[in-house]
């Protein structure tokens, strides 16, 4: 019974803390992004601010189903990242993952928009990239620690990365994709930066893309979970461990994200699955045929 | 409490302007600047869009173009004319396909003149826009 | 045991008296009627089997029927020569000649000796393939009823032959029922051929000449699989003195692993594995209920039916591996070739390759865990592959494409039409319905057989598969207001076969833990002879049962908030020149255009004919090179 306290307690953690971290981390990342172009930027606060004004606009749609894939999309990722934190089967939770951004490039086409939709195929495409990773990454997590229970993967004896290292570096490579980032920001992307309007969001506005921005903070709190478990072992060294790695990913991203030009979708499959293969097969061949 | 004009996200529509104001806009939301400070984000999308601010006098070709972008604009939101085309028609007012003044076409809420209006009063402009925005939000809040 | 012999010989007795029946009213009501029986019957018979729990044999005299066997060979060979005499396709008869002339020749060269021996057999696994075929098969002619109606009346063009039609597919069904139900490799054999010779009439139904070409091409790669057939029995029956198809999994002799091999390897011609996946794709000329008979509950699944029935035996095996590769390297090759298809009928088709190229890589590992995860793709790959191509059908029939480009908008104005496809799509590849959480468990399972390659491959191809079934969806979901709602034209008989589909669909995702438990972990455990472990945890069946009421729940809610939440509609955001709704633009001649949206088929990448060559040349060495290993090894 104890072990489902603790679980539930994590659960509503999530569900409630999420918001404010995703927020924050959100906001970091565009002061940061202005330090590195020699601008003060906003307030770290600003996404909160953002939120705030698009929750009290009025909302557009184009169809009712529109609304119906956003929430959809706002409910399954919630629910993914209670499985997550709930410390539930990892390779659930991917597919489970997939499933909310499916919703999500449903909300895009299902408006009939030729911007939207090129957005929604674009995000398809971005889909088709990261996935491969995404499930060698739970199948790796799986081989390292010999459990997918995130309950049980986080008390190993040893932090994954030390088995996964080529792993990781596939995962951050595809995380990018993830973030929406620059250089595959083909979808969608984040604020002053423009491809297709606004992709596959373009014809979002006010709660509903509010509601989409909080989804996708709750993912990005997932995803950084996911780079966490790469850290977390038996042990109270991992603390520092984990928030020194986290950091340096999320540096890394907004590096990235500062340093590239847009890329053609093709030149982003080509990208992820050549990573996916390099960095992610060999690690896994490795571990499974030689230790 | 201030909301909209915390994060005032803009669209920038040149309707038949002879770029002057249009290079003075963009310069105004170019890094040099840094608009973001002030939560502002030069959007292209008119949905996501708070402020419109539109330059050149109007012509019968885009007039239709023009009322659509501002009707798939979420209320609140503002339209600042920028220049003394987008406010009267300027030299072109006269010109058989100019209407004359983006006023002709949809409800004006800003006039910033000058031929190219400079950078100073466009933001002073904006600067305004932001205090009407937060009056409408109250408005549409109270009649809601 | 006379529920199994009804059920195999009831439906060849229809097929005789449906070849003689003219009046189509009267041959509308005999397929109503017999497709009902034979549903109940196979109910009736996997209850029979589950109140009394025990696996059933019977049938050890058997000389006459052996007689029968013998003719009924021989009979079809006669027919192939003459067939392949009269379209010139002489290297068909050969393979024809062949096989027989091997299983006559061991009838009487007095190798066969009298073995004392069952050769009905039925266990747990029989019993989900005779409800797969006898619930899905019969809907399939029920279906085929009204379809065919509507085929001749929009396709003037082709002869009606109706009667051999109806005729062929109760034969179908009959010899599936056949080939499940014997344990005698000779009888397998015999059925095997009947499902080859008649899928092969069937898809030559319109005599075009590309039908033709299709049909020939169907016959001589299951005819190539027969010859690995016949080779399996002749040599398990000289040197290993076995003629049950069970007594090769204890045997205990090094060289049993030959006529495994030999048997796998026409598995995998039947269930279109690369490099035989060919015939498949040929076989979309057919009318839609051939293609949904072939690609869901039959034909294909008796390859993989063998398959499973083979994977303790292939287990940890040079075979094992060689099947597996072969399987998984289908899945990834045909989901990809998927992607760049706009034709439905060309998706199923290649989803269908791909799928029991899974299914076939969880045969060839031979685990126990991916052996559950075999069969649960098996059940809900037959159903929902069955409803999409009946619901593919109907569409064709409707707006007369099948092309997934033109089913744009389909939930506003066919929206019955689209709910079962998305039921059918759903079923394919989404949370929680079943076909994913028999992939997670095959991914599972992959790792724990230290298969590194084939979970590479699963890896691709989950995201491929994800890929094309999207962009499916897509296109049904995506509509504007002006998008009208439109008659239905598809008739009664089709959506009692469409809707029972989709409620078995629903049914499933509800019960599959049950069915789990309470029938796979013993049909496991008597396959396996052992005590397996519970491959669905308890932890992982509470994630479900929650999963499965928030597909269900989420929705709603979703439907109930956006209906409350204040909003104003508007036009889509097209540069502000869209006129009406985003259907029409003003371009820089002020004349109106209409947009037209198109799927994105990543051609640049994929396509269109990049992977296929090396890829069945890949698959096609893979597949000597496994053989001659195994083969070689053994000796």
């Amino acid at each position: 019974m104890a072990e489902w306290t603790i679980r539930l307690i994590s659960i509503a953690s999530y569900l409630i803390l999420a918001p404010l971290a995703g927020g924050l981390i959100a906001g970091l990342d565009r002061k940061i992004t202005a330090r590195m172009q020699g601008r003060k930027g906003p307030s770290i606060l600003q996404p909160f601010y953002d939120l705030e004004k698009l929750f009290s606009k009025e909302t557009l749609i184009v169809n009712k189903t529109q609304y119906v894939y956003i929430v959809c999309f706002f409910v399954t990722m919630m629910l993914t990242g209670g499985l997550f934190f709930g410390g539930f089967d990892i390779l659930m939770v991917f597919l489970t993952l997939t499933t909310a951004a499916m919703f999500f490039v449903f909300a895009g086409a299902s408006t009939n928009s030729p911007v939207a939709t090129m957005g929604a195929q674009r995000e398809l495409a971005q889909m088709l990239a990261y996935e491969p990773m995404i499930l060698i990454v739970a199948v790796g997590i799986y081989i390292a620690t010999g459990s997918f229970k995130i309950s049980e993967v986080i008390f190993s004896d040893m932090p994954a990365i030390v088995k996964l290292p080529g792993i990781f570096i596939g995962f951050v490579a595809v995380l990018t994709i993830k973030f929406r980032k620059s250089p595959f920001d083909l979808s969608t992307s984040h604020h002053a930066h423009q491809e297709l309007v606004m992709g596959v969001s373009t014809d979002m506005s006010g709660k509903m893309l509010g509601l989409v921005e909080l989804t996708h903070w709750y993912e990005n709190i997932i995803l950084y979970g996911v780079v966490a478990l790469f850290f977390v072992y038996n042990s109270l060294i991992c603390i520092p461990v984990t928030i020194v790695g986290l950091l340096a990913v999320f540096l890394l991203e907004i590096f990235i994200d500062n340093i590239c030009a847009r890329v053609k979708a093709s030149v982003m499959i080509k990208y992820a699955w050549g990573v996916t293969i390099v960095a992610g097969g060999i690690n896994i061949l490795v571990l499974e045929y030689f230790i | 409490m201030a909301k909209v004009s915390k994060s005032p996200w803009l669209m920038h529509y040149d309707a038949s302007s002879c770029n002057g104001c249009d290079i003075e806009v963009l310069a105004c939301l170019t890094p040099v600047y840094d608009i973001e400070r002030f939560g502002i984000i030069n959007t292209g999308d008119p949905k996501q869009a708070d402020i419109l601010l539109i330059t050149g006098g109007v012509n019968t070709q885009n007039k239709a173009i023009v009322e659509q972008i501002y009707s798939q604009m979420p209320n609140p939101k503002v339209v600042v004319a920028v220049g003394i085309c987008a406010c009267t028609g300027g030299v072109f007012k006269e010109c058989y396909n100019i209407l004359g003044g983006v006023d002709q076409v949809i409800p004006v809420d800003i006039y910033v003149p000058g031929c190219a209006a400079r950078p100073e009063s466009i933001i002073d402009g904006v600067v305004k826009a932001l205090d009407l925005l937060e009056k409408k939000n109250t408005e549409m809040k109270n009649k809601a | 045991m006379e529920l199994i012999g009804f059920l195999i010989f009831f439906p060849f007795i229809i097929a005789l008296a449906l070849a003689f029946v003219k009046n189509n009213v009267v041959r509308k009501a005999v397929t109503y009627i017999s497709a009902v029986i034979v549903a109940g019957e196979a109910i009736a018979f996997a209850v029979n089997f589950l109140v009394s729990g025990k696996t059933v044999q019977y049938l050890y005299d058997t000389e006459v029927i052996d007689i029968i066997m013998l003719i009924g060979e021989i009979f079809m060979m006669i027919m192939i020569i003459v067939l392949s005499a009269k379209y010139k396709k002489l290297y068909v008869a050969a393979l024809s000649v062949i096989q027989t002339a091997a299983i006559v020749w061991l009838e009487f060269s007095g190798y066969m000796k009298e073995y004392e021996l069952h050769h009905i057999y039925a266990d747990r696994l029989t019993v989900i393939m005779v409800l797969m075929i006898g619930v899905i098969g019969s809907m399939i002619c029920i279906y085929a009823a009204g379809y065919m109606r509507d085929y001749h009346h929009h396709h003037k063009e082709f002869t009606d032959r109706r009667k051999f039609f109806f005729s062929m597919l109760f034969v179908f069904l009959g010899s599936m029922f056949g080939l499940v139900f014997s344990s005698n490799m000779i009888w397998i054999y015999f059925f095997w051929e009947i499902t080859s010779v008649s899928s092969f009439l069937l898809i030559g139904y319109t005599r075009t000449e590309e039908a033709v070409n299709n049909s020939f091409r169907a016959l001589w790669m299951n005819l190539l699989g027969g010859v690995g057939f016949a080779a399996a029995i002749i040599f398990s029956v000289i040197k290993l003195n076995i003629i049950n198809l069970a007594d090769l999994l204890t045997c205990e002799s090094g060289t049993v692993i030959i006529p495994i091999m030999l048997l796998a390897f026409a598995g995998l011609t039947k269930s279109a594995q690369l490099p035989f996946s060919r015939w498949l794709m040929g076989a979309m000329v057919a009318p839609t209920p051939t293609s949904a008979l072939l690609h869901s509950a039959t034909m294909v699944k008796a390859g993989v039916y063998l398959l499973i029935r083979l994977a303790p035996g292939m287990r940890g095996t040079s075979a094992g591996m060689t099947v597996a590769i072969v399987g998984g390297f289908t899945f990834f090759v045909a989901s990809i070739r998927a992607i760049i298809h706009s034709d439905g009928k060309k998706i199923l088709a290649y989803s269908t390759v791909s799928n029991l190229g899974l299914i076939t890589a969880c045969a060839g590992v031979g685990t126990d865990e991916t052996v559950w995860a075999g069969v649960f793709l098996m059940i809900f790959h037959s159903v929902s592959k069955s409803l999409l191509f009946q619901s593919v059908g109907a569409v064709e029939n409707t707006i007369g494409s099948r092309d997934i480009e033109d089913m744009h908008g389909l939930i506003k104005r066919y929206p019955r039409l689209a709910i079962v496809i998305t039921v059918g799509i759903a079923g394919m590849f989404l949370a929680p319905f079943g076909m994913l959480i028999s992939k997670w468990a095959a991914l599972k399972a992959f790792v724990d057989a230290h298969n590194a390659i084939l979970v590479l491959l699963l890896a691709f191809g989950s995201a491929t598969t994800m890929f094309y079934w999207t962009k499916w969806l897509l296109k049904i979901l995506a509509w504007s207001e002006k998008t009208v709602k439109q008659k239905n034209m598809t008739s009664s008989g089709q959506w009692v076969s469409l809707i029972g589909h989709a409620l078995i669909m629903v049914v499933l995702v509800f019960i599959y833990p049950l069915i789990s438990k309470t029938f796979m972990q013993p049909m496991l455990n008597s396959l396996y002879g052992y005590e397996v472990n519970q491959v669905l945890q308890p932890t992982d069946m509470i994630i479900m049962a929650f999963m499965v009421i928030a597909i269900f729940v989420v929705p709603f809610v979703a439907y109930l908030i956006s209906k409350h939440s204040k909003s104003v509609t508007t036009t889509a955001y097209m540069s502000g020149i869209n006129r009406d709704n985003g259907r029409r633009f003003i371009d820089s001649f002020g004349q109106e255009k209409t947009t037209y949206l198109a799927n994105w088929y990543l051609i640049d990448i994929f396509g269109p004919n990049k992977f296929l060559k090396p890829a069945t040349l890949i698959a096609m060495a893979g597949l000597i090179i496994g053989m001659i290993i195994t083969i070689g090894g053994a000796l």
